[in-house]
């Protein structure tokens, strides 16, 4: 494993540090763990609070700031913070208008913030929470625990964080979150692996002409494997499953071309140059695209394709300014 | 069958398997999971093993919960909820106890899988710790009813754990990351259910 850390156990804390320096205007840390806050408390509003393992960077400490989050919360690498991390970030930022945390879908985030709240709501504050599961690989059925929250949940923070700023009460912030989550589909796919610091190899294998197809963001296997393909060839893959799955035509979308941390901004663009070649066809129009790294897996090669299915009110607010290390 | 001070021993047993098999555990979860059990429950009993010599002389119920609250606040993922609750139930169960014979740790099992069920909203068959815990629980409930002696018990629930954990492998896992590769899982033993056999394998070594 080579990289460029110091100590396996001081990746997190370091990480962390070093953002809030190079974001001192946006950002601070908390004293009693990886918990980043906004540099000032936005009184009066409900708050928004996210998180989950470290190892996607930007995300989650990136969109806290001004029409995003209030607060995120960084666990180990790959790995769910714990209660009283996330209580401590909830206390940071609460309101009397209130919590709402966006969590993603997986076993260990839900059980973890839920026992949180449960911590806040014994303090007299009032959380709710939503859940995001935009990963279309996943089967949501009765028999798994439901699809898995992937680069889509930056369009929840974005439209729920510009619907906080406006001022709307806990509810009316909560229904928007959910809004999204209902609107937005996500596929991804990966070519290299990506190693956990304190593995100290990779999570899985590939060989060199393979691929996963459906990867979630911490390297966990998709729907299948197969040789690599040209570019265009995944996209349309991945694209036919996402546009399966809700009925996007005649609608306007947001487009997210999300670069999974080893997969350069050349690649992410011949992606969305097929994306939107693909949606023309389709007659989906696109409002916005962002091309870029917004939840990655740490060095992994790969992308997501995120599509968000927009009414006027979601364009709004996805439009609105917002003031984060890596959202502005 | 065991006093708070053979608690601690327990305990600490405990903690220096988590930390011998933190390796094993993590290659584990690789094929299914997100390649962190071990590293995970190394880290969290790391943590416990430092709280030990400060919990001397306190009754078996502080002892369990605090290393619950410990689990919870140092493991993280999904086995940080899960065991910590477990403990932390099990703690509350076993309160101002200083002496704890079999049917007091049939008490603690049982209270455990079901902190587990609950926190997890799981049941057994799903490939989770459950499917260790579970049939090593009716096992020594069993024993118990046929008269055995304690370690008579606890030999039969390890034996029942071990195939427990093993029977995860012809399992679809529905609950946890495992869930995501659905079929593919198929032929992997569950690192949840490897490490509660580990847990009740010590503490069988010590109270035995």
């Amino acid at each position: 494993m080579k990289k460029f850390i110091n100590d396996t156990v001081l990746v997190e804390e370091q990480m962390i540090l070093g953002m809030v320096k190079a974001y001192p205007r946006h950002l601070k840390k908390l004293d009693c763990g990886n918990v980043v806050v906004r540099a000032e408390k936005k009184e009066g509003k409900v708050a928004l609070i996210s998180g989950g393992g470290s190892g996607h960077e930007p995300a989650h400490g990136g969109f806290v700031g001004t029409g995003m989050l209030d607060a995120a919360v960084a666990g180990p690498v790959f790995t769910s913070p714990t209660p009283d991390q996330i209580y401590e970030g909830i206390k940071a930022v609460a309101t009397d208008a209130g919590v709402l945390m966006i969590v993603k879908n997986y076993t260990g985030d839900v059980m973890n913030f839920e026992m949180a709240a449960e911590m806040a709501e014994m303090e007299g504050i009032t959380v709710k929470h939503v859940v995001t599961n935009d990963d279309v690989a996943v089967k949501d059925s009765l028999y798994t625990i439901g699809r898995r929250g992937v680069a889509g949940t930056v369009f929840v923070h974005k439209i729920a964080g510009a619907m906080a700023e406006t001022g709307a009460d806990l509810d009316k912030v909560q229904a928007t979150a959910q809004k999204v989550i209902d609107n937005v589909r996500t596929m991804g796919a990966a070519i290299e692996p990506c190693t956990v610091p304190a593995a100290g190899k990779p999570g899985f294998t590939l060989s060199d002409d393979e691929m996963e197809i459906g990867i979630g963001i911490h390297g966990e296997p998709g729907t299948h494997r197969e040789p690599v393909k040209k570019a265009d060839e995944i996209v349309d893959m991945l694209l036919s499953q996402i546009l399966e799955d809700i009925d996007y035509s005649g609608s306007e979308v947001a487009v997210m071309i999300n670069g999974a941390g080893g997969t350069p901004l050349m690649e992410l663009y011949i992606i969305n140059n097929r994306v939107s070649d693909v949606l023309a066809e389709k007659g989906i129009r696109i409002h916005k695209t962002f091309v870029g790294e917004y939840m990655t897996s740490i060095e992994m090669q790969g992308f997501s394709i995120s599509l968000l299915r927009l009414d006027d009110e979601m364009k709004q607010l996805l439009d609105a300014a917002a003031d984060t290390p890596a959202w502005n | 069958m065991a006093d708070s001070k053979k608690v601690l021993k327990i305990i600490q047993a405990i903690s220096l398997k988590m930390e011998e098999q933190k390796d094993y555990l993590t290659e584990l979860d690789q094929p299914i999971g997100d390649s962190d059990h071990g590293i995970n429950l190394g880290r969290g009993f790391a943590a416990v093993n430092e709280k030990l010599s400060g919990l001397e002389g306190k009754d078996i119920g502080t002892i369990l919960k605090t290393v619950g609250m410990t689990l919870v606040s140092t493991v993280g993922g999904a086995s940080g909820p899960l065991y910590g609750s477990a403990f932390m139930k099990a703690g509350q169960a076993m309160a101002g106890k200083e002496d704890a014979d079999i049917t007091d740790f049939l008490t603690i099992i049982k209270t455990a899988i079901e902190a587990v069920e609950l926190r997890g909203k799981a049941v057994v068959e799903e490939a989770t710790m459950l499917d260790a815990m579970v049939p090593s629980y009716q096992a020594m409930e069993q024993a118990v009813k046929e008269g055995k002696a304690a370690e008579e018990v606890l030999n039969a629930g390890v034996k029942a754990a071990w195939s427990g954990a093993e029977h995860t492998k012809d399992l679809i896992a529905t609950k946890g990351r495992a869930s995501y590769v659905g079929e593919r899982g198929l032929g992997h033993q569950d690192p949840g259910a490897t490490s509660y056999s580990f847990m009740l394998e010590e503490i069988s070594k010590v109270t035995g």
